[in-house]
């Protein structure tokens, strides 16, 4: 089985995990900018966080014959700093040129505050000023569903700003209908504890459709597994669908997504 | 199998929060008033509860005070 790891924190993971995805079929990985579990000091704690996931991660990946792309923002839990967050913005645009750089993510909301939505709406102008495409992070939680209606609401302000450019990412069931009616792309992120277990996905590909959808570990330095995606597959298998079906959601659908950036070179 | 581990472990989880005297938290609250949507026909349980689980506010608060979430919109904090 081939598949894409669509959302994956692979700075914060170990070379066996490489293995592990590699041995499992997968053939790229799409790594977004986020928080480092701690917040960073200063605008130059980003810039060699965008160096890393720009020039080091791809290498590292290659190893285990994965293509690595990539996404730059400053994260929305970081976002309650105005000042800081203008400086990591005003990075973003030397980096947008690098080969493995698909667009501006994941930007979004994380406690649904005044200075995270500024920073979220000054985020999209520079997708929009650049063509770029977009990945959203949503909230957690409780603030999962009023941050998806703001998110949503911002997108939809903006003129530029193509849905169907844009992939909306961790929904659950309350959040997923909102996203996918208005055009956007929708993640679904399989966590052990939070967001959605493997068959709260595919209960949700039967409900919603499996268009405009795609499935992700967001394996990052939390409580997190990097195989759920294979191990979704599995679920799917044991459901009854086919190579066909499975290789749909897991290696097409994202590749239709990225795809939409010239730099992403279908396996 | 899977549902019956599930069910009996939450029903263990409230039994542990009496026995430990932590039924008044709000998120407890929260949980037992989602408990009483599984009973609710079908479809939509599972978009229910999240519902019931949801901030359903509007406006965007002026700060972020904390960066976590607790799983439930606590009361005091309207």
């Amino acid at each position: 089985m081939r598949y894409i790891e669509p959302h994956a924190h692979m700075v914060s993971r170990t070379t066996d995990d490489y293995l592990s995805l590699a041995c499992a079929g997968c053939k790229v990985v799409n790594e977004p900018a986020f928080w480092a579990g701690f917040d960073r000091a200063s605008a130059q704690g980003f810039y060699d966080y965008f160096r890393q996931i720009t020039e080091y991660e791809p290498k590292r990946a290659a190893k285990f014959c994965i293509d690595h792309y990539t996404w730059l923002c400053i994260n929305p839990k970081e976002a309650e700093d105005p000042g800081l967050a203008r400086e990591v913005m005003a990075l973003i645009p030397e980096f947008l040129e690098r080969p493995n750089v698909l667009g501006i993510g994941e930007i979004g909301l994380n406690k649904n505050s005044r200075n995270e939505l500024a920073i979220l709406e000054e985020h999209i102008q520079i997708a929009a000023d650049y063509d770029q495409l977009i990945l959203v992070h949503t909230p957690h939680l409780e603030d999962k569903l009023k941050g998806t209606k703001l998110i949503v609401d911002a997108l939809r302000n903006h003129p530029k700003i193509d849905p169907a450019r844009v992939i909306i990412d961790h929904v659950e069931e309350h959040t997923a209908p909102l996203v996918l009616d208005k055009g956007f792309w929708a993640g679904m992120t399989l966590y052990p504890e939070s967001k959605v277990t493997p068959n709260r996905a595919i209960d949700m590909l039967e409900i919603y459709g499996h268009e405009r959808i795609w499935m992700n570990s967001a394996c990052d330095w939390g409580v997190s597994d990097p195989l759920s995606v294979p191990k979704a597959a599995l679920e799917m298998r044991r459901r009854g669908y086919d190579d066909a079906f499975i290789d749909k959601i897991v290696y097409q659908n994202p590749a239709q997504f990225m795809g939409q950036s010239p730099r992403f070179k279908p396996v | 199998m899977d549902a019956r581990i599930k069910l009996i472990d939450i029903a263990a989880f409230l039994d542990r929060l009496d026995r430990h005297d932590q039924a008044d938290d709000y998120r407890v609250h929260a949980l037992r008033e989602a408990i009483s949507l599984l009973g609710g026909d079908g479809p939509g349980r599972a978009a229910e509860i999240l519902d019931a689980l949801s901030d359903q506010s509007e406006a965007p608060i002026e700060a972020a005070t904390i960066q976590g979430a607790f799983g439930a919109p606590n009361p005091d904090s309207k």
